[in-house]
């Protein structure tokens, strides 16, 4: 089914997005990857702010290419998830709703994004200079020093992407590759 | 004995990372148009038309074809009558890919220490190797490589008795469990005998091969058409989300090894796996 939609997203409509939905989103992501995740925790784990509120918020795992002179940002695909799985579980605990990355999660991502009613979306990856055409605006919000690494609130405009997997715990990576297994 | 300036090393570099990180070659271009339209599932049809359009989009608007312009790998291939001149070539070649990558507003991806992962902010060093040919011709292949689907590579040191068979079940193994991470449709690159570091490099050599490319042996032709068969046959699919494109192309290479040994690697490549070369 293909469906636009607008964030902050309440509990309702997280749940109305399916495994297999191609949705085309549009509102404020914030960009975090490794080296940031690791800082968002060890906040966490001091008791500190993190950089933006956390509660119902979309997170999308890219590190974008430094925009040239006039443009908003370079080229900005999603970066492999897998990486992010042993941060992921306590940023869905804290309130994350939405995540944005490429490829599967392990286990315990899954069974977090179900018990925290929170999706995964999969972007299509090594497409930075398609996607870089959806973000509208960008900001650099925290960790500079990490630079393509830091965190940036982008505005974006009819992102594609695809449930990959829902918050009852449909997971589309499972289920499509055994349909073409030989 | 030909005289060669490192500057024109530096020159030629720079314009093949320049290049490699926006245009795709025509190989990996013209394989996915037509899997394109052979693909059979709907979302992986899907997926390909846009992985086809952001190749377009990319050499249309100057862009990065993909964010992760990667760690650049530099193979040089110098023939043994060439005397070069002017400035150290190592320190040339850096300096390549720092004025590139800052030109190109390409990202810079390289932490100075793997623990520390303090980033050295202009993408050197790259990774250098250099191989003494015959001639008087120096042959320069760059590969800017992401991260992605680097992860995703494997080394084994088989026990001779493993043979064939053995040698089948490690990469469709090392391909499984790559599963959606590397950007799948993927390029294997595969490097079977010499040592262990030797099938590394072999794997990695064989990526910069016209995924076309047949081993001239056709023993190797052979088990090159079945890896690419059974790993098609392994549902993978476009992005991961199933289908029936999950490699483009397997490329072999071999080399002799020793009576005790069967190291085999596997290196994998994203769908826009990105690499020039010139002749100077």
């Amino acid at each position: 089914m293909e469906k636009k939609i607008t964030l902050p997203l309440n509990d309702d409509e997280i749940l109305n997005l399916n495994a297999g939905d191609k949705i085309y989103l549009t509102g404020t992501i914030y960009t975090a990857r490794d080296a940031a995740h690791k800082e968002m925790v060890e906040t966490i784990q001091k008791s500190e702010a993190l950089p933006f509120d956390i509660m119902g918020a979309c997170i999308y795992y890219a590190g974008p290419c430094p925009e040239k002179p006039g443009e908003i940002i370079g080229s900005c695909g999603p970066t492999t998830s897998a990486r992010m799985d042993k941060y992921t579980p306590l940023l869905l605990k804290k309130g994350l709703k939405l995540i944005i990355g490429k490829g599967e999660r392990n286990d315990e991502v899954e069974n977090a994004l179900k018990e925290n009613r929170a999706v995964y979306l999969a972007a299509v990856g090594g497409c930075g200079a398609l996607i870089k055409k959806c973000i509208k605006k960008s900001k650099l919000i925290a960790y500079p020093h990490l630079l393509s690494e830091a965190v940036r609130e982008l505005y974006v405009e009819d992102f594609p992407l695809i449930v990959a997997i829902d918050a009852k715990g449909n997971n589309l990576y499972k289920s499509e590759m055994k349909k073409y297994q030989k | 004995m030909r005289e060669v300036d490192t500057n024109l090393v530096k020159k030629t570099v720079k314009e093949l990372i320049l290049k490699a990180n926006v245009f795709l070659s025509p190989d990996i271009k013209n394989e996915l148009i037509k899997k394109e339209k052979e693909e059979k599932s709907e979302i992986g049809k899907g997926l390909l038309n846009v992985i086809n359009e952001n190749i377009e989009v990319a050499a249309s608007e100057n862009c990065p074809i993909c964010q992760d312009t990667g760690m650049c790998i530099v193979f040089l291939e110098v023939g043994q009558d060439v005397i070069f001149k002017g400035n150290y070539i190592y320190d040339e070649i850096n300096e390549a890919i720092r004025e590139a990558y800052d030109e190109g507003y390409f990202r810079k991806s390289v932490v100075g220490c793997p623990l520390r992962r303090e980033n050295t902010k202009d993408n050197t060093p790259g990774i250098i190797y250099y191989n003494i040919v015959k001639g008087d011709k120096v042959s320069i292949k760059v590969m800017p490589k992401g991260f992605g689907s680097e992860n995703c590579g494997a080394t084994k040191m088989l026990k001779p008795a493993d043979g064939y068979d053995g040698v089948i079940e490690f990469i469709l193994d090392t391909v499984k469990n790559a599963g959606s991470k590397p950007c799948p449709p993927m390029i294997i690159g595969v490097g079977i005998g010499g040592t262990m570091e030797k099938s590394a490099i072999m794997a990695k050599e064989a990526l910069l091969l016209d995924i076309n490319h047949k081993n001239t042996d056709p023993y190797y032709a052979e088990m090159e058409k079945e890896l690419y068969k059974k790993i098609n046959n392994l549902g993978i699919g476009p992005g991961g989300l199933g289908g029936t494109t999950t490699a483009l192309g397997v490329n072999i290479l071999t080399y002799p090894t020793h009576i005790a040994g069967l190291p085999v690697s596997v290196n994998i490549g994203c769908h826009v796996s990105r690499h020039t070369q010139m002749e100077i």
